[in-house]
């Protein structure tokens, strides 16, 4: 019983054992997508905790981020960030069926929606840090806000960046049919993106105030 | 179709040194990772334990001026650090990512590339984190390596508190080393969930991959709260924001909430792995299945659960509610319970079995009461009351060397002896085994037994010296007695290591009369692992092909 050769597995009588296990790139992506809810949840954990323990008259979150007030800036970058998921959805699902041009349409379409959203976040940056003069030393708010628009800004950034990717790929005529699997995983991530901002919003522009 | 020579390896050329390097260098193979982990992590282990012996050093008598006050500090900063981090860490991730493909009949893991970066992310957190005794200095001059302790409360490692670099190279290369982690951790539930051999369900998989499977969910749910905390505290020091800085309204007791909700789970991220490898040797060398197979299942799934629930109970000092610390007082002692199942699980399987006390068992048994005693003084430090008594003291070092040392080291060595014959072909000495075995057991217990009698004199842990007059000093001779007799028993481990790796007697596919895959493989393994992928209809695959008059599946 020294060399078990893996051929003779096969000779055994009971009926041949069925296997059709999960797609490992999208198994993958939701343990991604899992770890990064992890990492934003404790970021969001802790701005929860620190809502309104500033000393009063530094700059509070009502001062400069009220929805209500404020030129409904905010809103109208979300609205472009979270219909940019219907976009690239469409995308997909003509990648799907073979139609590239529809595919690189609406891809495009994507890109341009996720980057009017950073360039919103960057103008309101620019208004707080510049005009406002909130920075991350300011205050507690200071450092949260900072810090959890920063890091969901760089994942859009990242995002846009695999998007562009594969739309310079598909200009280049290399996107087929065949990616399609792919490509939704990329989907994926742009969704999840767009989920965390939904919680992003909520706690610091809702709640927050 | 190449060549191959004798062991199905591709016949090649005789390489040279360099092209050997590169060959390891670049490899994406998983079992050269895990190679490649195993030992890195236990030349950490050797750092390690080298400054854990400058410390006992320190220690042996009372008034002692060997080491200055701030050396100490980045002694058992570093030591704690590296223990977990650059020892348990690679040692887990590397015994799975070599074991457990060939357990499920795979040939790789799901994402090979990803695995390899996992491996050198690990590698240059470790040796970032080591650059400090060099590049910590920086433009200030002050301070070298990390000096915060292994959990870096707040606000000491805030700018003010904490001058120059060092804790920022603790931030950097945990969070370069965790970033590989949790990529090896998704990769290898990935690989458990979707890359099993024909017939192998989920209930049908080995214990040791479902503990896996468990540990890496832990490893993706708990490292990521880390990471965060860790780059606020980074923008604290760096960018002067105010997480943690108690001056400008930030909250010290919410890093130790972040950091334990992050640190409990890792305990158990730690502790798992002990679990998988003796709940794959136990049987083994019992000769019968492993006792309750669903119940070990079922154990496992709910430690899981239960340590993202149970951080508090190291805040217990810090004075909050009695309603807070009640209930995880109750959530601490719960998990006591899948714990204690499994301890009578491997009990029931060794009653009645033909126990056969070759150098795996013995450290496998060694685990058992080790681990027992761990687990017990840990009930007791759930006890609110009795925590109070004995926090931060050298009974809480007693206790949790019980559990990572008696428990994860004895493991992992029980796990050396027994996979080193698939891995190098070789095995290992059995006489050399048992020396070291006896000379660690006794070593161990000199060590930190005695830790509970000076904690319970009330000696704080973290001091760099005592006076006479406290009745500490017997107890800290022991302690540091016992350290030479360990140093004894890792020398014959690595002795035997060398000679083994010479001129050990060869091994076979299969020197153990194992039942799970890896032993259906040559040894070592070529680099497709199986020829054609095996097809599972029990538990024990290779009992059913040992035995097709009585094959497992019948009964299953």
């Amino acid at each position: 019983m020294t060399t078990l050769k893996a051929q003779s597995m096969t000779v055994q009588a009971p009926p041949e054992p069925k296997s059709q296990l999960l797609n490992s790139g999208k198994c993958g992506m939701l343990c991604l997508i899992v770890s990064e809810i992890a990492f934003f949840g404790t970021l969001l954990a802790v701005y929860l905790f620190y809502i309104g323990k500033d000393p009063v008259g530094t700059i509070a979150p009502s001062d400069v981020l009220d929805v209500s007030v404020a030129p409904m800036k905010v809103v109208f970058n979300s609205i472009f960030l979270l219909t940019s998921s219907i976009w690239i959805t469409l995308a997909v699902r003509c990648l799907a069926r073979g139609n590239i041009m529809g595919f690189a349409l609406w891809w495009l379409l994507t890109i341009l929606f996720g980057a009017e959203f950073l360039v919103g976040t960057g103008m309101e940056w620019y208004g707080l840090i510049a005009v406002e003069g909130l920075t991350i030393r300011t205050n507690l708010f200071g450092s949260g806000f900072f810090t959890v628009v920063g890091f969901h800004a760089a994942h859009v950034t990242i995002g846009l960046f695999l998007l562009s990717l594969v739309f310079v790929l598909t200009c280049l005529g290399k996107m087929h049919k065949r990616h399609a699997e792919k490509v939704e995983l990329l989907s994926w991530y742009w969704h999840f993106v767009d989920g965390i901002w939904i919680a992003v919003f909520t706690i610091v522009y809702i709640l927050g105030n | 179709m190449t060549a191959l020579d004798h062991s199905g390896n591709p016949l090649r050329a005789k390489a040279t040194f360099l092209g050997r390097m590169h060959e390891w260098v670049s490899t994406a193979d998983h079992k050269k990772l895990g190679v490649m982990y195993v030992t890195t992590g236990l030349l950490f282990f050797l750092i390690g334990g080298l400054e854990a012996t400058m410390m006992r050093w320190q220690l042996a008598v009372p008034d002692s001026s060997l080491l200055s006050p701030s050396d100490f500090n980045r002694l058992f900063t570093m030591h704690g650090t590296t223990m977990v981090f650059l020892v348990g860490m690679p040692i887990l991730l590397g015994v799975a990512n070599y074991i457990i493909p060939m357990q499920i009949g795979a040939r790789d893991l799901a994402f090979p590339r990803l695995n390899a970066f996992g491996f050198w992310l690990f590698l240059f957190g470790g040796l970032l984190l080591y650059f400090s005794y060099f590049g910590a200095q920086g433009l200030y001059g002050m301070g070298s390596s990390p000096d915060v302790g292994w959990f870096a409360y707040a606000p000491l490692t805030e700018r003010t508190y904490s001058r120059g670099h060092s804790t920022d190279y603790w931030i950097l290369g945990l969070l370069v080393s965790s970033f590989g982690s949790i990529a090896t951790g998704i990769n290898l539930i990935t690989t458990i969930l979707t890359m099993r051999c024909p017939g192998m369900t989920l209930m049908k998989m080995p214990v040791m991959v479902w503990v896996m499977l468990i540990d890496a969910i832990l490893i993706m749910i708990a490292m990521p709260p880390l990471a965060a905390a860790q780059v606020m505290l980074l923008f604290d020091r760096l960018m002067g924001a105010h997480f943690f800085d108690v001056q400008g309204g930030g909250s010290a007791i919410l890093w130790q909430n972040l950091f334990w909700f992050f640190g409990h789970p890792e305990v158990y991220i730690l502790i798992l792995p002990a679990f998988a490898y003796v709940s794959e040797i136990i049987p083994v060398f019992c000769r019968k299945v492993i006792f309750g197979y669903p119940l070990m299942v079922a154990a496992t799934v709910s430690i899981g659960f239960i340590s993202l629930g149970v951080w508090v109970h190291h805040l217990f000092a810090l004075g909050l509610s009695p309603m807070v610390n009640t209930i995880f007082m109750g959530s601490t002692m719960l998990i006591a319970i899948p714990t204690g199942l499994k301890m009578f699980n491997w009990v029931g399987t060794m009653i009645g079995g033909k126990i056969r006390f070759d150098t795996p068992m013995l450290f496998s048994t060694g685990f058992l009461a080790l681990f027992l005693i761990g687990g017990l003084t840990g009930v007791m430090l759930s006890v609110v009351p009795f925590d109070w008594q004995v926090s931060d003291s050298y009974f809480v070092v007693g206790h949790f060397h019980y559990v990572l040392f008696g428990g994860l080291v004895f493991a992992i060595f029980a796990a050396i002896y027994y996979w080193f014959p698939k891995v190098t072909g070789k095995m290992l000495s059995e006489t050399l085994g048992k020396w070291q075995f006896w000379l660690l057991f006794i070593g161990f217990n000199l060590t930190f037994g005695p830790m509970h009698v000076s904690g319970m004199l009330g000696m704080p842990r973290r001091i760099y010296t005592y006076h006479a007059d406290r009745g500490w000093e017997l107890w800290n001779m022991l302690s540091s007695i016992g350290v030479l007799v360990q140093i004894a028993g890792v020398t014959f481990f690595v002795w035997n290591v060398i000679q083994s790796l010479r001129k050990g007697k060869d091994a076979g596919a299969d020197p153990w009369d194992g039942w799970t895959l890896e032993w259906a493989t040559t040894s070592p393994p070529p680099e497709y692992n199986f020829e054609e992928i095996p097809k599972v209809y029990s538990c024990r695959p290779l009992w059913d092909l040992k035995h097709p008059e009585d094959p497992d599946w019948k009964y299953e």
